[in-house]
């Protein structure tokens, strides 16, 4: 294995001539890269912590954000990102066994391994890709109320409580009437922008959408992503049905409504905060993932021309791995703090 | 200049090699390794599931429990995967000390700062 601990004196060993830590330069170098990136990394998950400390307004939770299974209804909370961990992991064993394969110059194992990674790596960015997606998408989209008010709200086990409602307090329309209600705004807004092209009028008419300003939504979901401790209990996912909820249509804020996520605006939480951390941070370590996979690519067609056996030996697969257990070691802490914690 | 990547030297990993027996133990020790990153996934995700967040002493408790098997999950994966374990011990240093002791300093400093930000929030609302 890399290194081994042959007995050398100290004299020896920082006598020049030679590495003193037994390692190529190469190799070295990128161990103090990961470092330094490592401290990158922790850096923004700290800003996360102490951000998320300081918050004032509640805290979206992980696992009632991020419950959703592609092409699947109903709930399943953490399922999807545990999916992503775990193909990271395994791109992580695969990209091991091809440093393994290398020390015994064997090229095909290399070639192997190696392209069972990439493939691995391309797996956890497509999934990344549908995570953002449905984040930025959202489910239903959430509005604040502009007037203090006192409405009954039940909770899955069928509890009913009279909740208060702050002036500001956000609250989220389902799912189906959210999407709903999306479309009918968009297509409200939409003749303008197509008459001033030409030529979509006809495609635009032949949608037909409700009446944005006579549709009322049946049920509002309070606490959907968050969870709130009041007068000893814990609160979270109420929903409000009947007049209780055209109350609160009624007193919605004008220009408050957000859908799914961006820049700006997130139907997740009051503070923009949450988001634009989950923009930075997965998407930075997502980035990390990508060139990865391009350095992969290259390493792998340099392995399969035969390059590493003609030059002796395979340590540029062991300095590549480095880097890719490096992007799996932040997805470790990433998972946690985002999803778990 | 000499290419640092073609000079064999005794001293250097390049050379590092070893045949399909020693292989065979490596690989045994991997597989065992993924299993274990893989079950403590599991149970990570299990918690999470099943453990609702809240103010309690329960939940703080399996915060903590989660910040351990992180720090687990790392460990195997810095000492088996790439193979810090295997290096000689003044490279362990030098990559683990200066961050430790950097990443130390910050969450020191996160902790402090974030109590004033909070201190300013309570007295200026």
């Amino acid at each position: 294995m890399a290194g081994q601990a042959e007995h050398v004196t100290k004299d020896e060993l920082w006598g020049g001539n030679r590495s003193p830590f037994s390692v190529s330069y190469g190799k070295m170098m990128m161990w103090f890269f990961l470092v330094s990136d490592a401290l990158t990394f922790g850096g923004l998950l700290t800003a996360y912590g102490v951000i998320r400390h300081g918050s004032s307004d509640l805290w979206p939770v992980g696992e009632q954000v991020f419950e959703a299974l592609p092409g699947l209804h109903g709930s399943y909370p953490l399922m999807y990102v545990a999916l992503m961990t775990f193909i990271l992991i395994i791109s992580s064993v695969t990209m091991v066994l091809a440093v393994e394969a290398g020390h015994r110059m064997d090229k095909k194992g290399v070639v192997k391994w190696l392209g069972l990674t990439i493939i691995g790596g391309f797996f956890f960015l497509a999934s990344q890709a549908w995570e953002w997606s449905h984040f930025i998408h959202g489910s239903g989209g959430g509005f604040q109320v502009n007037q203090p008010m006192t409405v009954a709200a039940a909770d899955d086990a069928g509890n009913t409580y009279q909740i208060t409602l702050d002036n500001g307090t956000w609250v989220h329309m389902t799912s189906d009437f959210g999407h709903k209600y999306e479309h009918a705004m968009e297509a409200a807004e939409e003749p303008v922008a197509h008459d001033e092209h030409g030529g979509h009028g006809e495609h635009a008419a032949a949608e037909t959408h409700e009446d944005i300003s006579t549709m009322v939504p049946e049920e509002i979901i309070l606490n959907k992503y968050t969870l709130e401790h009041r007068d000893g209990k814990d609160l979270r996912k109420l929903v409000v049905k009947g007049e209780d909820a055209k109350k609160i249509w009624a007193a919605m804020e004008p220009g408050s409504m957000a859908f799914g996520a961006n820049m700006h605006k997130n139907e997740y939480a009051i503070q923009q905060q949450y988001a634009n951390f989950f923009f930075f941070v997965t998407g930075f370590h997502g980035f990390h993932v990508f060139s990865g996979v391009l350095i992969n690519i290259i390493v792998w067609l340099m392995a399969i021309k035969g390059v590493f056996e003609a030059r002796g030996h395979y340590e540029t697969i062991e300095k590549i791995g480095l880097y890719w257990h490096f992007v799996d070691l932040v997805w470790v802490f990433v998972f946690t703090f985002f999803y778990l914690i | 200049m000499e290419r640092d990547d073609l000079i064999v030297n005794e001293s250097y990993a390049l050379n590092a090699k070893h045949d399909e027996a020693a292989g065979k133990q490596i690989r045994k020790k991997l597989y065992a390794v993924t299993v274990l990153l893989t079950v403590i996934t599991i149970i990570e995700v299990f918690m999470g599931v099943a453990f609702k967040r809240n103010g309690t002493f329960t939940w703080e408790a399996i915060k903590l429990t989660f910040l351990v098997l992180t720090l687990v999950k790392a460990a195997y994966i810095v000492l088996i995967f790439m193979h810090l374990g295997d290096e000689r011990k003044n490279l362990k240093y030098v990559v683990l000390l200066p961050y430790a002791l950097f990443i130390m300093y910050l969450i020191f400093i996160g902790l402090y700062e974030g109590v004033s930000v909070q201190t300013g929030h309570n007295i200026f609302g």
